[in-house]
């Protein structure tokens, strides 16, 4: 299996939204490259007649009666928000000047 | 005069009822042990004295009106900081929660409120539950109450040295891949985690959803079974909540002391023990299982061959849902946003991400992404997902020839902080005897088996129950207990150091 090198770690954290500066790259991907050839391992038994498990305990169609009932107010739902604005999220420009 | 911090939970429910003391009186001498010994140890992110004192005279005063009340009200409680608290701040140990104060309660903590148990504050943990030892939390670590110096392991070290320390006589736990029993081991206390949806994870910050679960912290077996009850059972907003009932966890516990364990068949993992476990636990190890054996049980072998492969399966599967999960952090609804004023909001949430993130959450995040994308999900997530298989398989074989499973809950004592920081592959392997557990759903409970000869410091014995049989880990973990206590003259806890004007 491919290994990760310090520009996939790059591509990656871009993907993820975290800005890495040079040295936390240098420092992760040299740790993230030594975690994925441990966990590549798990290839080894994974047989093509082995079905896959996403949930230890199965359930199905899990319900529950659709009732209104209270809920947080506009007031509690924005307590949290870094900036509010008109009782709503306040977020900073969606696109760029170039856009 | 009785010092109420060294009672245990069920100690206090008992005097609380008789008369024989105030909550009041209870919750302020865990207060003011809180404020003697939590400066070293640093159990607490937050403290909430009001609130637990407001809380405490309430009940007094309505036992005193002739009221009836909960087992456990007034029986004081420390909570960890991943089970959101309505009006106490919660963070799950994490830079980019700071400051945030849910407006509404978890449903575990709901649970409690109705039970009347004043909640003295909110625990330290790594951040997010990544980690095995505090030193992820961004909060700085907790200290062992056994060696200042040394971890008390993770991510639930504050909840269990809140409760080695004598500042809480219950806690909360959260267990992903063993953040209840490894912390349990090496603090020298009880920790569980239920079978998979037997507490409902409405309101716990999410780690791994196919993994976490919320569980009991206690000193001794019955006062974890106590607690289980309160925060178990169905809830319709969690909709992996089982829809039964709580197993007879209290009855089993007093089943195991007065009764013991005649006609339980034990099995001891093969897997789980051997090479990388040190001298100390496998010895700590061995003489349970002798306790065991004259209580009653049967105690055998069986082979778990497909364990080996539990801890990659487990560090693929994790950073997966854990890059998912933790894609809310986004700097728009709660938390930080790092903002220069110009930038567009993708700039800021990545600029945010990077402030807000520890280096251990930047890691499985990354991670998980990786194993996520195209190309690579096949031969990564698809094929743990396929290790989980073969894990349940194991456990499915191996309970049909016993009621129960055991092993050392980790392989060694408590290591020094720092010493495993750089080398977070190191650091995965203190989990390697909880994970597969949660890989499977199936309940587990670590409590102390004793202390290591070489250190001095306490060994943790795990006991693995079959999905829906709480009870089986109760029944033969107080049964275990009640033989080390007689041999001993007391709890291992009697000889934790008195910490009170330690540095």
């Amino acid at each position: 299996m491919a290994t990760l090198d310090r520009a996939d770690v790059a591509r990656l954290a871009a993907l993820a939204r975290i800005d890495l500066s040079d040295a936390d790259l240098d420092r992760l991907s040299g740790q993230l490259a030594a975690i994925v050839d441990a966990v590549a391992t798990v290839a080894e038994v994974a047989g093509e007649d082995v079905p896959a498990t996403s949930h230890p305990i199965p359930m199905a169609n899990v319900t529950r009666p659709d009732e209104v009932r209270a809920s947080l107010t506009q007031e509690e739902a924005l307590s949290g928000a870094p900036a509010v604005e008109d009782g709503r999220f306040r977020v900073p420009q969606i696109l760029g000047e170039e856009a | 005069m009785s010092d109420w911090t060294r009672r245990t939970a069920l100690e206090i429910a008992d005097a609380l009822a008789a008369g024989e003391a105030t909550s009041e009186e209870v919750v302020t001498a865990h207060l003011d042990r809180i404020a003697a010994v939590d400066g070293p140890v640093h159990a607490f992110l937050h403290v909430d004295a009001d609130g637990a004192l407001a809380e405490a005279r309430a009940v007094d005063a309505e036992r005193k009106a002739g009221a009836e009340l909960p087992r456990l009200a007034g029986v004081p409680i420390a909570v960890k900081d991943v089970l959101v608290t309505r009006g106490l701040p919660t963070t799950a140990g994490s830079r980019i929660l700071e400051g945030w104060v849910p407006p509404y309660d978890g449903t575990a903590t709901r649970r409690l409120r109705a039970a009347r148990m004043p909640i003295l504050g909110k625990t330290n943990m790594d951040e997010f539950a990544m980690g095995s030892s505090t030193e992820h939390s961004g909060y700085g670590p907790t200290h062992n109450p056994w060696d200042l110096d040394r971890i008390p392991g993770g991510s639930g070290g504050g909840s269990a040295a809140a409760l080695a320390a004598f500042e809480a006589p219950l806690a909360i736990g959260s267990d992903t891949g063993g953040s209840i029993r490894q912390p349990a081991a090496v603090t020298g206390t009880v920790g569980v985690k239920p079978t998979y949806g037997g507490v409902s994870r409405y309101g716990v910050i999410a780690l791994a959803s196919s993994l976490d679960q919320l569980g009991p912290c206690a000193r001794t077996v019955e006062d974890a079974a106590l607690l289980h009850e309160v925060i178990g059972g169905h809830d319709p907003m969690d909709a992996t909540s089982l829809d039964e009932p709580v197993p007879p966890v209290v009855d089993a516990a007093r089943r195991g002391r007065e009764d013991g364990l005649k006609g339980v068949k034990v099995a001891v993992v093969k897997e789980l023990g051997g090479e990388g476990y040190q001298e100390g636990v496998a010895q700590r190890f061995a003489e349970s299982l002798d306790h065991l054996r004259a209580a009653g049980a049967e105690v055998v072998e069986v082979s778990c061959p497909s364990f080996a492969y539990a801890l990659a399966a487990y560090y693929l599967i994790l950073p997966s849902e854990a890059s998912s999960n933790l894609a809310k952090y986004d700097s728009v609804r709660f938390g930080l946003r790092v903002d220069d004023g110009g930038s567009t909001v993708e700039r800021v949430m990545a600029a945010t991400r990077a402030a807000g993130f520890g280096d251990e959450v930047k890691r499985r995040v990354i991670l998980g992404t990786y194993a996520l994308s195209a190309g690579y999900y096949d031969a990564y997530y698809g094929s743990a997902q396929k290790v989980r298989t073969l894990i349940q398989r194991d456990f499915a074989a191996a309970f049909a020839s016993a009621d129960v499973l055991v092993s050392p809950t980790c392989p060694t004592t408590a290591f020094k902080l720092g010493e495993q920081l750089d080398d977070p592959l190191t650091m995965y392997l203190n989990d390697v005897a909880t994970i597969p557990a949660n890989l499977a759903g199936v309940p587990g409970m670590s409590l102390p088996a004793g202390l290591a000869p070489e250190n001095g410091l306490p060994v943790g014995f795990q006991i693995l129950a079959p999905a829906r049989a709480d009870d089986r880990l109760y029944r033969v973990g107080a049964a275990l207990e009640a033989a080390l206590d007689a041999k001993r003259g007391g709890p291992v806890l009697a000889g934790v150091p008195d910490l009170e004007g330690a540095k």
